[in-house]
This record gives C-alpha cells, sequence and structure tokens, in this order.
C-alpha cells in the first residue's frame, strides 16, 4: 500500500500555514473565557506531529446546537465534549437523530456551533472567518458521505481532482496538472480503482462511488479523515469493503478516522467508540 | 480550476440553458439587420439628397428673388470664400406639366428649376443622374441623335437590370417619328372642336410660327425628372409616357404683380433619375436664362436677370453649419433665406433616425426579455445544483467560487448566444437581398418592392461600432440575469444545500 503522506499537495506545503487560516490560540483551561485577540501562528504546532498518537488533533468542548423550525427550537447537540488524538480510529454511534452527522458537521466547520468551541491541532477553528474555513476543509480535512456525494458531471479522475482544483488557482493547477493527475491516480488504486478513471458516477457501484469518495479525501493529504455513515448506503459485503480501506488507512498510514455511524457492528471495527445519546456523549 | 471546468461541463449538459440563448441570439441578429438596414437606408436617402441639393442654399423669401446673382455672389466669396468650392444661381418656380400621351392629356404639379449648365455641375452632382453620357460630362439643353441609355447606368449590377428598351429611339429619330405621325394623329381632333385643347394648340402652334419644323427642330431643352413620365410593370421593368424628342408644355406664374399664368412649349432632351422618388417626380431642369426671359425676371433696361436661389457648394471636410451661421450673420433674414441640406431635410432625416432609436430600443427590450429566461432557467439550474454547490463547499470551495461557476456560466452563455447571433445577423444583412428576393418567391407578394422605392437593393450598411455594442450589450445582459442566480448559489448554506434531496 502506498503511502498517502509520501504526497505533499504543494499548497498544503509548511504544514498549516497561518498565513492564510487565521487560527486563534485558545488558552487552556477550555472555554471559560474564549481569547478575543488574533494571532498569526507560523508552523504547525511543533507538539502535534512529534509525537503522533498522544496528542489531540481535533476536539469539541461543551458543544451545543439546536435547530429552528418556525418557532420551534430543537436542541440537537447539549454540549459535547470530545476529544480526538492523532492517529486514532473513533466511532462515533447513537440512535437517529441523536446529532452525530451534526457533530461531524461542526468537526469540520461545515457548521459553527451555537456555543463552545471546536478545536484543531490546538487552535480554535469554530469562529474562523469563512475563508479560513474553506481552507481548512479544502487542506486539513478529508470528507466521506453516506450518498458518496460525487459530482455526476465529472469523471471519476476529475472528482478526486476536485480538491486540488478548488484548491489552487487555474495557473498553479495547470502549472502542476501533471503531479496533480498523478497522485490523483494513485489515490484510485489505493482504493482498487486505477481501472475506472474515465468512468461517470452514475456508471459506477455504490461501493466504487464510495470508494472514489475516499480517494478524493485522500488527494489534498489530510490531517483528518471525517466520515459520516460510510457504509450506510451500501450492502453488508461492501460496506466490509469499506470499513477494511479506512481500517488499512489507519493502521498503515496513521491517519486519523472519525467516523460517525448508527450500526453497532461496524462501529465496533474502530478502536473507540463514543456513544451519543440525546445530544451527550454517554459516559463510556 | 474547478470553475472553468464545471462551467464548460454544465454548457455541454445543459441544452436548456441553450435555448434559453437562442432568445439573445434572436435578438441580436435582429438588431444588427435592422441597423444595417435603417442606416443602408438614411445613407442612400443622405447621399442622394446631398446629391441633388448643394451643401448651401441661398434664397429669397420671394419667388421673384432678388436682382444681380453676380453681385450676391461676389459678397458671398468675401464672407466665406475660404470655405466655397463652387457657386451656381438658380431659380425656383412651381409650376404645372402638360404633354399627350396618346389622346390622352398628362397634366403634373412640378417645380421648375432653372440652372446655368455649366456652373450647376461644380455645386451639385446633378450630371450623373442624367441618362445620356454626353450630358453627364457637360449637359448642353440640346436634344442628341441617341445613344440614351437602355440600361440603367447607376444600377449594382447591369446583368440584372431590365433593360428600358423604349429607350433605345430616344432622340431626333424619336422626334423625326412623332413630326411625321403628327398630321394622322391630329386628323381627328378636328371633329371634336369642343376640345379646348385643340384650340389651344391652334393658338401656340400660331405663335411659334408656320415655319417651325418639328422634325428638324426643338424647342428649348428641358431634362425631366424620370418619375414624371415613367412608370414600373410589376416586373420592376420600366415604360415610359414621353421620351426625349418629345415635346411638353409647362404652365408657370410669371414675375408680375399679380402672378399670370404663361405656358411655353419645351421639348424633352433628358430624364433625370436621382432614385428620390420625391425629386424624380417633381423637378424639371431648364435653362436659367430662358426661364428667366419667360417669367419677366429681366430687367429690360440693364439686362440684370433676378434670381431666386444661389446654390453653394462647400470644400471637402468643411462644417456647414459654421458657414451658414456666417453667412446669415451678413444677410438680412427678411429677404434671404439661408439653410443647409440637411436642414432641408431635416424633417425627413430626423424621422429616420427617430425610427431607429425606437426599434432599437424595442429590440434591445427583447433582449432583456431573454435576460429574464436565462434568470428563470439559471434559478432552475442552481436548484438543481443545489447538492454539488454543497459538495463543492465541503471540499473546501469559497462563496465566491461557486458564483464565479455561475456567472462564467452566464457570460459563456452570453458568448454564445451574442457571437452566434452577430454572425446570423452579418450572414442575413449579406444576403439580404437573396432572402427577400426567396420570401417574395414563397409567398407571392415582392418583400421589397422596387417600384415603391426606386432602389433595386435594399441598402445595408455594418456600422461596426454599433455591432459592438449590441453584442457586449447582450452579454452584459446575460451576466446580469446570472448574477441573482449566482448570488443564490453562492449563499447557500453548505450542510443544507448537502442535505437537499
Amino acid at each position: 500500500m502506498s503511502d498517502i503522506r509520501s504526497f505533499e499537495p504543494p499548497y498544503a506545503r509548511g504544514g498549516l500555514n497561518l498565513a492564510d487560516v487565521a487560527l486563534t490560540p485558545v488558552p487552556r483551561p477550555y472555554g471559560l473565557a474564549p481569547s478575543q485577540f488574533v494571532a498569526p501562528l507560523v508552523a504547525r504546532n511543533p507538539l502535534a506531529s512529534s509525537h503522533p498518537g498522544t496528542q489531540e488533533i481535533i476536539a469539541a468542548h461543551y458543544v451545543r446546537k439546536s435547530y429552528r423550525k418556525a418557532a420551534i427550537v430543537i436542541p440537537v447537540l447539549q454540549g459535547v465534549e470530545l476529544s480526538i488524538n492523532e492517529g486514532e480510529f473513533v466511532s462515533i454511534i447513537g440512535p437517529s437523530g441523536c446529532g452525530k452527522s451534526t457533530l461531524l458537521h461542526l468537526l469540520c466547520t461545515l457548521d459553527a456551533p451555537d456555543s463552545g468551541e471546536v478545536c484543531f491541532e490546538g487552535h480554535r477553528i469554530d469562529n474562523l472567518p469563512t475563508a479560513g474555513r474553506d481552507i481548512l476543509r479544502n487542506k486539513y480535512f478529508g470528507m466521506v458521505f453516506q450518498f458518496y456525494h460525487l459530482l455526476p458531471e465529472l469523471t471519476t479522475l476529475e472528482n478526486v481532482l476536485a480538491p486540488a482544483m478548488i484548491g489552487e488557482g487555474v495557473l498553479g493547477y495547470l502549472r502542476r496538472r501533471r503531479e496533480y493527475r498523478d497522485r490523483a491516480r494513485e489515490m484510485l488504486e489505493l482504493v482498487g480503482l486505477g481501472h475506472r478513471l474515465k468512468h461517470k458516477p452514475r456508471e459506477l457501484s455504490g461501493g466504487e462511488m464510495q470508494r472514489t469518495a475516499i480517494a478524493r479525501a485522500l488527494v489534498s493529504c489530510p490531517r483528518v479523515l471525517l466520515a459520516d455513515e460510510p457504509t450506510g448506503n451500501l450492502d453488508k459485503h461492501t460496506g466490509e469493503e469499506i470499513m477494511a480501506i479506512l481500517r488499512r488507512l489507519n493502521r498503515e498510514q496513521k491517519l486519523t478516522i472519525v467516523m460517525v455511524t448508527h450500526d453497532q457492528h461496524i462501529a465496533d471495527q474502530a478502536d473507540r467508540t463514543v456513544t451519543l445519546i440525546d445530544g451527550r456523549v454517554a459516559a463510556a | 480550476m474547478y470553475k472553468l471546468l464545471l462551467c464548460w461541463r454544465y454548457l455541454r449538459t445543459r441544452y436548456i440553458a441553450l435555448a434559453s440563448i437562442i432568445s439573445v441570439m434572436l435578438g441580436v441578429a435582429t438588431m444588427i439587420v435592422v441597423n444595417a438596414v435603417m442606416e443602408g437606408f438614411t445613407n442612400e436617402m443622405q447621399e442622394r439628397i446631398h446629391g441633388i441639393l448643394s451643401d448651401i442654399v441661398f434664397e429669397s423669401q420671394s419667388l421673384d428673388g432678388f436682382p444681380d446673382a453676380e453681385k450676391r455672389m461676389a459678397e458671398i466669396h468675401e464672407i466665406a470664400g475660404d470655405y466655397i468650392a463652387g457657386m451656381s444661381p438658380t431659380v425656383h418656380v412651381p409650376a404645372m406639366l402638360s404633354y399627350s400621351y396618346g389622346s390622352n392629356y398628362v397634366n403634373r404639379q412640378i417645380t421648375v428649376i432653372g440652372v446655368d449648365e455649366t456652373s450647376y455641375a461644380t455645386v451639385s452632382d446633378f450630371g450623373q443622374f442624367l441618362q445620356h453620357p454626353d450630358n453627364r460630362k457637360q449637359l448642353d439643353f440640346q436634344l442628341k441623335d441617341g445613344g440614351y441609355d437602355t440600361i440603367d447606368h447607376q444600377g449594382a449590377d447591369p446583368s440584372k437590370a431590365i433593360p428600358r428598351l423604349q429607350m433605345r429611339d430616344a432622340g431626333w429619330k424619336h422626334r423625326k417619328e412623332m413630326a411625321n405621325l403628327a398630321p394622322v394623329l391630329r386628323a381627328p381632333k378636328g371633329s371634336t372642336d369642343a376640345n379646348p385643347f385643340a384650340t389651344k394648340d391652334k393658338a401656340t402652334e400660331e405663335l411659334e410660327g408656320t415655319d417651325f419644323d418639328p422634325s428638324r427642330e426643338q424647342h428649348t431643352g428641358a431634362v425631366l425628372g424620370i418619375g414624371l413620365c415613367a412608370y414600373r410593370t410589376l416586373d420592376g421593368a420600366d415604360g415610359f409616357l414621353a421620351l426625349p424628342g418629345d415635346d411638353v408644355e409647362i404652365s408657370y406664374p410669371t414675375a408680375s404683380k399679380p402672378p399670370k399664368v404663361l405656358s411655353a412649349k419645351f421639348t424633352i432632351v433628358d430624364f433625370y433619375e436621382s432614385k428620390m422618388s420625391e425629386y424624380d417626380s417633381s423637378f424639371v431642369f431648364v435653362p436659367i436664362r430662358k426661364l428667366q426671359e419667360l417669367r419677366g425676371m429681366v430687367d429690360p433696361t440693364t439686362q440684370v436677370a433676378n434670381c431666386n436661389a444661389i446654390q453653394v457648394r462647400l470644400k471637402e471636410g468643411v462644417d456647414l453649419n459654421m458657414v451658414r451661421d456666417l453667412l446669415r450673420a451678413e444677410f438680412a433674414p427678411q429677404v434671404y433665406k439661408i439653410s443647409t441640406w440637411r436642414d432641408k431635410e431635416g424633417a425627413l432625416l430626423a424621422a429616420v433616425q427617430m425610427e431607429t432609436a425606437v426599434l432599437n430600443v424595442l429590440l434591445f427590450l427583447i433582449v432583456a426579455v431573454a435576460g429574464f429566461g436565462i434568470l428563470a432557467i439559471f434559478f432552475m439550474i442552481v436548484v438543481e445544483k443545489t447538492r454539488d454547490i454543497g459538495i463543492l463547499k465541503s471540499l473546501g470551495a469559497t462563496g465566491r467560487g461557486i458564483m464565479g461557476i455561475f456567472l462564467g456560466y452566464g457570460l459563456s452563455l452570453g458568448i454564445v448566444g451574442a457571437s452566434v447571433g452577430m454572425g446570423l445577423g452579418l450572414l442575413f444583412v449579406r444576403y439580404i437581398n437573396e432572402i427577400a428576393d426567396l420570401l417574395g418567391r414563397i409567398t407571392g407578394k415582392p418583400v421589397f418592392d422596387p417600384s415603391i422605392y426606386y432602389f433595386q437593393k435594399i441598402p445595408t450598411i455594418v456600422e461596426w461600432p454599433t455591432v459592438t455594442a449590441i453584442v457586449i450589450g447582450a452579454m452584459a445582459i446575460a451576466i446580469l440575469a446570472s448574477i441573482l442566480p449566482a448570488r443564490r448559489a453562492a449563499r447557500l448554506h453548505p450542510v443544507e444545500a448537502l442535505r437537499y434531496e
């Protein structure tokens, strides 16, 4: 299995460069008095990479989120406390509607919490400006969804290339397109789809689409892979294949994976399981 | 990069949007065609009017005119000599033209213009509208032996023009034939003594003297506007009621107080065809000296003649209005009317300009309506693509990037629509006459009837600044119409967009 870290996308060189993502260092203990000052951090938190497996990479502190439907407020997350270390494979399990997906969306800054903090490599990220959150999602998080969410107009290879195209300008992309193409092809081979480069998503099976989605999530060499019910729409056998890929990525590449599922059998394959009940993390 | 790629893929897979651009395309094509035709008509008309009229006309308020044209011309020369290329005195009088055609006696209302045949050519393009090649070089008011054009020398394509067969006989040959026929034709007239014209004929005949031999002599020459004695059949051929060599009678007012009506005989020596039907069917040119004598405009003691207009031609590129104002400042407006050719035909030119403007506004509204079509279809596409927008956002695409996809999409549709429309419009303009012919053949009714317009073809001029403006306008509308949907797309919440089914 080729090393997914062997490739560092040119746009992500130098790690979390805060010239483009203005992060706010979080004072500890968390949450009590969120700092108001913004100081750019030059390099990645040195502790983060020096002790893989022991260092917290992503965390949620007292996160609350509720949805409004007309005048009714539906509380979803009611103070979730979660910490995930680098290299961990964590599954979040719970019944439907308990806020698993919402929590995942908060972790990858697709959505913002009503209160509480989300931290990535020791920096608060939930209050970042939109541009900063876009860069985080593009370069530091990989996302896999239950319904694959591939772009129907693009071929498999183009879908995998999408994050690179988004992250680069036209000229930058064109200059390095060979590099990116090789990387995308490599990722597709990694998930066993090296022979399906020119197919459109509608010509693929569910399992193939999900593997394409994983390749897409890996292409920009993410720090964390966030998977939202990756097997939810697949039959048992295909689901097992997907799980095998994820487990392998975690074991062999030390990729941090946070996976949401409602299937206890799937959840058990992770290193650690977090159970959400009524918007709170249940005691282990 | 993804913007370009997705833009391109959406273009190739969403034909409905291309359908929406057809309205833009048609609007652009129509605007280009209408502008080219209007511009062609305006230009043709201006050219013709300007060919007939001199740059500046210096007229007296009274038909009886002012004495001593030479002195006036010297004064004008002193004021604006640097700008003037030529001047010629003329006499304009309303009159009646009468001639016989078979047993019919044709009466027409005309304007008689007394011109000085040598200097008049320097102030207007009068000469080029005549039908005899020698007269085009220098008019002498003498009937020619023959050799009048049988093919319209101003037509664009002589091989396609329908020959005017009657003109072959025009000249002395025709005159002699008519003179020989005259006794035969006149014979039955004696039996109808009640005909008032018959007695008048006799009276003038006596005045002319009995030794006038119409087969060898001519009256004073006159150049008739071609519309005064020509008619056009439906197939576009020209027929003539009278030809060079025939005599006509002109009844004119004298310069006495009060004016009396007298008449005199003239011989047609040529036809004048400016293709402006208004002029072709009302102008008759005669030698100025003869007209002055007939009207009693010559002072019997000093022999100084009155004229009622001086035609002034300016040098190339001189501002007409500037010279007009110079002259106006020097001559009393109670006596003299000084106007440019544009002033004289101002109402007509302004009307055409107005028509063009109104048409342009209406057609641009059509393109604007097309813009709303694009707006609606774009909203539809944004709704259809909501999930894709969510996916792109989850992959880190910025709102601006998403907006860029749809703006770029709008721009590409605008470019496609406007450029295809431009191509169609230009093609249509290029082959407009063929298309008009084809439509005429299909509907059985000529679209462009040359017997009305006196042009054989629809004139067109493509003005590139106008075309550019139309194309840019259409693109701007396409972009403007895509701004709202693009903004909506940019503002979609990623999570809600992802959940959208």
